[in-house]
């Protein structure tokens, strides 16, 4: 697999300038990770643990105190490359009202490509292909105001994808929207990844984050657990210990497992543990 | 409901007034006004309210939006009017009792300026009735653009609007609910005098800066992430393209300005 995101002992501090002296809190205490092509990453972590630090270091937001990361070869400490890497690499939070700039929803979708300067024919055709794929074209005309929070996030998401990056950061995209919204939301972004997007969610949903390939748990600013939903989530009890949950489901097996009924330990989807549970119940 | 407001006074249509280039409507109401402001007689006025009486009719607004347009203004008209009307003193006298007295040149003048102020508004509104605010400041940054040499931040106003258009109706959803928030909570903004009131806005008003605070933080943040830089080498989604018809305007305007001049000359009434 083609390494696209290295992030090499990277440790970051934010500076409080109005304390007397100033204080230092440091945020990443030497995280290493890297993200591979295509990968759909989930990264999990209680309030605080560094997560939307860590997103804002991919894409030169905020640099690292020590340690480098590497985006697609290209360091982000390299100024030249700053638009470079901000390209490649888009990003969409959480408040989706904080994040469209422009009155018309066609004309937001198209501020990321005329800040790069981008020919007008080039991004009417890009920002039509961007909200194609996100189902939003017929509302291109439309003031963002008058949407819903899941068709803003949407809009959003088409800003950034209009800039056609190889790597979508999302900091919990999903944090403000309603089950629909959500929904909309972990759609697109598994279409996206599907066409070969590399996709990094922060989430606090345990449910989305079992729809990724790879779950990366945070806990005070270093890498708990790293790997697939499957394997993390059944760690129940270290997950618990830092102040995280495991899908419903997954809480459901481990009890039946308590109580004696034979049943995998590491069930992270519903449609697999009604499976079993039939196979089990076909067998008695 | 709140979220139905509409921002400034655009009256969305689409007529032959709608449909001219921004700019070039920013360019006639000049013109309209420097028309306005040569006429010296009735005449001369008299081709500027056929100018607006056709603009006007083309542009398809209703009559009561452009009559709301001249309210606020009334009283400075009604001052001037009776400035002019007993202080000029030109002319045959009309009425003389006591110390007050009127004259035909008092009385003329009191209509002429009454009807030039009256013309200043329905052109400026009738801009604006057809023009959305965001076209507009669209067209504005484009017209103050060549002044950028001078360093004058033609882009850097055009965002700011831009911006302030977006979030005028977040934040006064943000309003409501923080309204109804504090009434809930016993908040009594209906009753008292002004002072009482006025003190009753702080709870609203504060909670209401910090989250703008808030939120243009975050819009800054999110701006940075898609690349933005400021103004320099920025392209734009939607050119302005000037269409036969701006031309068109902008010819019968200026021959409605050479009217004006003509009449000026030999026909001063
Ligand atoms: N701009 C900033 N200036 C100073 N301190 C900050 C800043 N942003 C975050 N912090 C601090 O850094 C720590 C980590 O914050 P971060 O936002 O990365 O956490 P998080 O994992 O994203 O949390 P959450 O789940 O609440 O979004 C917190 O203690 C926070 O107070
Ligand atoms: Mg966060």
């Amino acid at each position: 697999m083609e390494k696209f995101i290295e992030i090499k002992d990277v440790s970051f501090s934010y500076i409080n300038d109005y304390d007397d002296p100033p204080t230092k809190n440091t945020v990443l205490k030497g995280v290493t990770l890297d993200i591979n092509k295509g990968e759909f990453v989930a990264v999990l972590g209680h309030n605080g643990s560094g997560k939307s630090t860590l997103a804002k270091l991919l894409n030169s937001i905020n640099l690292p105190e020590s340690g480098d990361v590497f985006v697609d070869g290209m360091n982000t400490r390299d100024e030249d490359k700053l638009y470079d890497i901000r390209r490649t690499v888009g990003m969409v939070f959480q408040n989706p009202d904080n994040q469209i700039v422009a009155t018309v929803v066609e004309e937001d979708v198209a501020f990321a490509l005329e800040n790069i300067g981008v020919e007008p024919s080039e991004i009417r055709k890009r920002v039509d292909w961007a909200l194609k794929k996100v189902g939003m074209y017929e509302y291109r005309e439309h003031a963002p105001h008058k949407l819903s929070g899941g068709q803003k996030q949407r809009i959003a998401i088409a800003g950034v994808l209009a800039m056609q990056p190889k790597c979508i950061v999302m900091d919990e995209p999903t944090a403000m929207l309603d089950p629909i919204g959500r929904r909309e939301i972990m759609q697109t972004i598994t279409e996206l990844n599907s066409e070969g997007v590399t996709v990094v969610l922060i989430t606090h949903y345990m449910e989305e984050a079992a729809r990724a390939g790879r779950v990366v748990v945070m806990d005070d600013g270093k890498i708990l657990l790293d790997g697939a939903p499957k394997k993390v989530f059944s760690q129940a009890e270290l997950l618990k210990s830092v102040g995280l949950d495991v899908p419903d489901v997954t809480d459901l097996t481990h009890g039946l497992i308590r109580a004696g009924i034979d049943l995998p330990d590491d069930i992270i989807s519903e449609d697999e543990c009604v499976e079993r549970l039939y196979q089990l119940l076909k067998k008695e | 409901m709140i979220k139905d407001i509409t921002i400034g006074q655009y009256f969305p249509g689409k007529s032959a007034v709608h449909r001219l280039d921004p700019r070039m409507k920013l360019l006639l109401t000049v013109l309209y006004i420097v028309m306005l402001f040569i006429a010296k007689g009735f005449l001369g006025l008299a081709v500027g309210i056929i100018y607006m009486l056709a603009a006007f009719l083309m542009s398809g607004i209703p009559i009561r939006m452009m009559l709301k347009s001249v309210k606020p203004i009334l009283p400075i008209i009604v001052f001037t009017g009776f400035l002019n009307l007993f202080f000029i003193t030109t002319g045959d006298p009309l009425v003389e009792w006591h110390f007050i007295k009127i004259t035909t040149g008092g009385l003329k003048t009191m209509v002429f300026m009454a009807s030039r102020i009256i013309l200043l508004i329905f052109g400026t509104s009738l801009l604006t009735y057809t023009t959305s605010p965001i076209t507009l400041t669209d067209a504005i940054e484009r017209v103050m653009s060549p002044l950028k040499v001078i360093k004058f931040p033609a882009h850097e106003i055009a965002m700011m609007m831009t911006i302030a258009l977006r979030f005028i109706p977040t934040l006064i959803e943000e309003t409501d609910k923080i309204m109804s928030a504090q009434k809930a909570r016993g908040a009594d903004m209906e009753s008292g005098n002004v002072i009482k009131r006025a003190k009753a806005l702080i709870p609203i008003l504060i909670p209401l800066f910090v989250s703008a605070f808030r939120r243009a933080e975050e819009l800054a943040l999110a701006m940075e992430c898609r690349c933005y830089h400021g103004g320099e080498g920025r392209t734009r989604l939607k050119q302005l393209k000037t269409a036969p018809r701006d031309y068109v305007a902008l010819a019968v305007t200026v021959l409605f300005i050479v009217a004006v001049i003509l009449l000026n000359r030999f026909l001063p009434i």
